[in-house]
């Protein structure tokens, strides 16, 4: 589970992971923050007087800790108790998870049935109510991480209330991240449209201009529509939000055409992956390995064991949770060799004379292994999920690449390479090109080719399972979730020439590529029938693929 | 049916007597299968007439269900057939001939749902799905469809002329082998696909279903259910005959040897290009009049229907059966359909794994299917005993 903040009001009925989930947070929070801990500030807020408070009040506001949120959440819902003993008075808080927790500290302690019930249920005064809202509603600004701080800014901006316009300039003053920055200037921007002055407002669209804030589109057409109900055409503000609307839908294009290229290049990837297995076994091999597209399953299914083993040894939040992924890597690699080598061996070598059989063969395999998936882990997707390093996104003059997507550009990039050198630099490499290219010559000049085959098979296996682990990071896992990327990967590797893996790596990208740039406007289905069309319209210019193997020989 | 079964007598006598013996032949065996026709013929007629006729229980009993299932087989079955004409005996492994049967299903289905007229649950002339999908009016190709001439002509032709356009796309770049069974697979999954869609005015997700008449006959009497069934039977008949016509004929005799090298074909100054594209476009109008069939009797079509594993069962039925054999599709067929109709059943969960490793087993031990378990089991003594007498 993926620890999930709330800022405006914390939620009343959160889950008890959840409510775990924050106290960690919240715990790592506070020990970088400052020296007086949250908790003890609002915890001296409950028993303060009114004079106090404004002083309390004031120094809360400083903090960007999501605890006050909940502790306040509970005081106002009545889940703080006030137990006055003979050593002193203590604040306790009643959790969701039907616990006594202590105010100042978060410690669980436990109760006796007498104590529970002289426990006096606390409420905050209704001058206070008013006053916290505004700290909790600002307390996302304050927060430590960079992403929350910009949701929060987006999301006050958004309500363009001039209650916040305070706050948001206070914390635009010490604020050092850009991001950060940037996202403030819109929400003060946006807020100052609908609460400022004439000459505030016009300042205020071209700095949303400037910005090319996508947020403030509907902001903007809001004022220009009300300008011309004002019947006030030519105002310098309509002629402002005019253009700015222009500016900011031209950077939109621009940024949708390179997110769809960029999604593409990483679709490509996945693919890549994917089709070099099957250029191995199919091109290298001349056996149509139907079940390839299970192997990718494999992979899927192994990172969300090995992610589930980390969870069980390390937790959740541990820091060694994080290195699931990289570690997932090898071991669905591996797990699919062996199997796709038993399977080699039981099967697939009495097939090698037969390719249409073998085609027909591995499909019955694929029914089984899909149904197999089916009992052991059912028929529903497993969640799978990232490792907290690979959230958010790198942001590159202005578009964002979200680090998951740039991760499966690396691993395709290294697995090409890692390909490139067993086939070029290494002895099985020269053996298995050996086999490909003759057969028998091979065979009889003392190549082992049952080895060589076996060995093979299971790197094309292998290399499936590896384009299946990496696509349990941007898509799901299911039992049918190598069918998808089964037709695709065929097309790949008929398009590129069998057997060539320069040619497979070019038309995985050109695939994956024209894919995601149709899909926009075309829709996901007519872009694929395009795509396929395309393929069959170049078949026709091109009949060997893109890099046909010259041969004198016949295929008869 | 055969061309060349006379002896021409300009013929000089040694080869009279020669070709006279290949008649001769030719003829009992020919008589030996027509009468094997007649009696399969005989005993499926056996099915609508215990139907009509016989009692209202007992062993004898024919309900108008199983009537309708069987029907529904025999489509099956001809489905396969179409596909051994071309993988069997012209060596095309097509993964597309589940799109040509849903194409000719399709094109029945229109007739069907027009012929539902205002009965539908919106009281509406459109049919149900385009109400819903909001349709002012009829499509312009859906116009056609009022008439079952034009719809029975369509049932033939559309799937035929897809298969044209493709197959002259594909033959023409030589396309051969495992690189046409991949394209055909792509081809199947992309009609899919667009069959899926909802604005592509063939209802979506959901298909035709709810049929009321065809050719005015209330579609779930008795009556029709057993006419359905004949005329079932007579498709497969004049599909056994074109079938076996056509290995009889020279034409035939080119399509096997494309089979068996294509290259020595080619050189021997054939277009096999045109052959197999003849080829391909018959077995597309089969396969698409066996789907026309089957959405009377099953009632309804979506597009799952035409899901590429769909073609690759057929497969199946194919080689369980026995491939490039005549009989061997039918039995396929009707066998396997039969097993999934039980195991389907009866252990639910383990129905794709029977499939599968039956499927495994018969590429592996048995690579002639059941029709030629006989012969690799004979094969198999004679090799035994051959090596008991060079023992002894």
């Amino acid at each position: 589970m993926i620890p999930h903040f709330s800022f405006l009001g914390c939620s009343g009925k959160s889950t008890v992971k959840h409510w775990i989930c924050l106290l960690i947070t919240a715990a790592i929070l506070t020990s970088a923050a400052s020296a007086r801990d949250a908790r003890t500030v609002m915890a001296e807020l409950m028993q303060a007087e009114r004079a106090e408070q404004a002083g309390l009040i004031e120094e809360l506001s400083t903090y960007g800790d999501t605890i006050i949120a909940d502790i306040y959440e509970a005081w106002r819902t009545g889940g703080i108790y006030l137990l006055e003993q003979d050593g002193g008075s203590q604040l306790l808080q009643f959790t969701d998870a039907q616990e006594w927790a202590l105010v100042h500290n978060g410690a669980v302690i436990s109760l006796s049935e007498a104590e529970a019930a002289a426990a006096k249920k606390q409420r905050p005064a209704r001058a206070l109510r008013k006053q916290m809202k505004r700290i909790i509603d600002t307390l996302g600004l304050k927060a430590d991480n960079t992403a929350l701080r910009i949701d929060s800014a987006i999301k006050l901006g958004r309500s363009q209330k001039a209650e916040f316009i305070p706050a948001l300039e206070a914390r635009l003053k010490v604020e050092t991240d850009k991001q950060v920055r940037s996202a403030l200037q819109e929400a003060l921007a946006i807020s100052w449209l609908a609460n400022g002055e004439d000459a505030q407002v016009v300042e205020a669209v071209q700095t949303l201009k400037a910005l090319n804030s996508v947020a403030a589109r509907a902001f903007l057409e809001e004022l220009m529509q009300a300008e011309g109900d004002n019947e006030r055409v030519d105002s310098s503000l309509s002629d402002a939000c005019a253009e700015a609307l222009i500016s900011i839908e031209r950077h939109m294009k621009q940024q949708e055409f390179f997110g769809s290229f960029f999604r593409g290049f990483s679709t490509g990837s996945v693919l890549l992956i994917v089709s070099f297995g099957l250029a191995i076994t199919f091109g290298l091999m001349g056996v149509i390995n139907m079940a390839h597209g299970e192997f990718v399953a494999i992979g899927g299914y192994v990172t969300f064991l090995v992610q589930n083993f980390f969870i069980q040894t390390w937790g959740l939040s541990s820091s060694a949770f994080g290195w699931y992924f990289i570690v997932a890597l090898p071991v669905s690699f591996i797990v699919a060799a062996v199997i796709g080598l038993i399977m080699e061996v039981s099967i697939i070598r009495f097939l090698y004379r037969r390719p249409l059989e073998s085609l027909l063969c591995t499909w019955g395999i694929s029914m089984v292994m899909q149904q197999g998936f089916r009992l052991i882990f059912g028929a529903a997707n497993v969640q799978v999920n990232n490792p907290t390093w690979l959230m958010g996104n790198l942001s590159f003059a202005g578009f964002q690449m979200s680090y998951t997507r740039l991760l499966i550009i690396l691993i395709a990039l290294v697995v090409v390479a890692l390909t490139w050198l067993l086939l070029r630099q290494t002895n099985l490499g020269l053996h298995i090109r050996a086999v490909m290219q003759n057969r028998h010559m091979a065979s009889s000049l003392g190549v082992p080719v049952a080895r060589v085959n076996r060995m093979t098979f299971a790197l094309g296996c292998g290399l499936a399972a590896l384009g299946g682990a990496v696509l349990s990071q941007i898509g799901n896992v299911g039992p049918s979730m190598g069918q998808a990327y089964i037709v695709d990967s065929f097309m790949v590797v008929v398009t590129g020439s069998v057997g060539n893996l320069l040619g497979a790596g070019l038309s995985a990208m050109g695939i994956g590529m024209v894919d995601q740039l149709l899909q926009p406007s075309l829709g996901p289905v007519m872009g694929k029938i395009t795509v396929f069309v395309v393929i069959i319209l170049f078949l026709q210019w091109r009949p060997g693929g893109l890099f046909p193997t010259l041969s004198r020989s016949l295929d008869d | 049916m055969a061309p060349g079964w006379a002896v021409p007598d300009a013929l000089p006598q040694s080869r009279r007597l020669i070709a006279q013996a290949y008649v001769m032949k030719f003829s009992t065996e020919m008589k030996k299968e027509m009468g094997i026709l007649c009696l399969v013929t005989g005993l499926l007629m056996l099915i609508p007439l215990f139907n009509a006729v016989g009692p209202e229980s007992g062993p004898l009993s024919v309900s108008a269900f199983q009537v309708s299932l069987w029907g529904k087989y025999l489509t099956y079955a001809v489905l396969a057939m179409s596909l051994n004409l071309l993988w069997g005996y012209t060596g095309l492994l097509c993964l597309c001939q589940s799109l040509f049967f849903a194409l000719g299903g399709y094109a029945m289905g229109m007739y069907l749902m027009l012929m539902i007229g205002e009965r539908g649950a919106y009281k509406s002339v459109l049919p149900d799905f385009m109400v819903f999908l909001g349709y002012q009016k009829l499509p312009l190709h859906w116009e056609p469809f009022y008439n079952f001439a034009f719809t029975v002509g369509a049932v033939l032709w559309v799937p035929g002329l897809l298969a044209f356009v493709f197959g002259f796309l594909a033959f023409r770049s030589r396309i051969k082998g495992v690189y046409f069974s991949i394209l055909t697979q792509a081809l199947t999954y992309a009609a899919c696909l667009m069959f899926f869609r909802n604005d592509f005015t063939f209802g979506g997700n959901n298909g035709f279903t709810d049929f009321k008449d065809i050719l005015g006959c209330n579609i779930n009497s008795d009556a029709t259910i057993r006419g359905l069934f004949i005329a079932t039977t007579a498709l497969m008949v004049c599909t056994y005959l074109i079938t076996s016509g056509l290995l009889a004929s020279k034409l035939g005799k080119v399509q096997q040897a494309i089979r068996d090298s294509e290259n020595r074909v080619l050189f021997s100054g054939y277009s096999t290009t045109s052959f197999k594209l003849m080829i391909f476009v018959l077995s597309a109008m089969i396969a698409g009049a066996a789907g026309a069939l089957y959405v009377p009797q099953v009632g309804g079509i979506n597009p799952s229907a035409m899901e590429a594993a769909k073609s690759l069962e057929v497969v199946v039925w194919v080689a369980v059966g026995g491939r490039g054999t005549k009989w061997g599709p039918v039995i396929g067929a009707i066998l396997v359909n039969f097993i999934k109709s039980y195991t389907t059943h009866a252990f639910p969960d383990y129905w794709l794994i029977i499939m599968g490793g039956m499927f495994v087993c018969v590429v592996l031990f048995m690579p002639d299917g059941i029709v030629g378990v006989y012969k690799q089991a004979k094969s198999y003594f004679a090799r035994q005993r051959s090596l008991e007498t060079t023992a002894a």
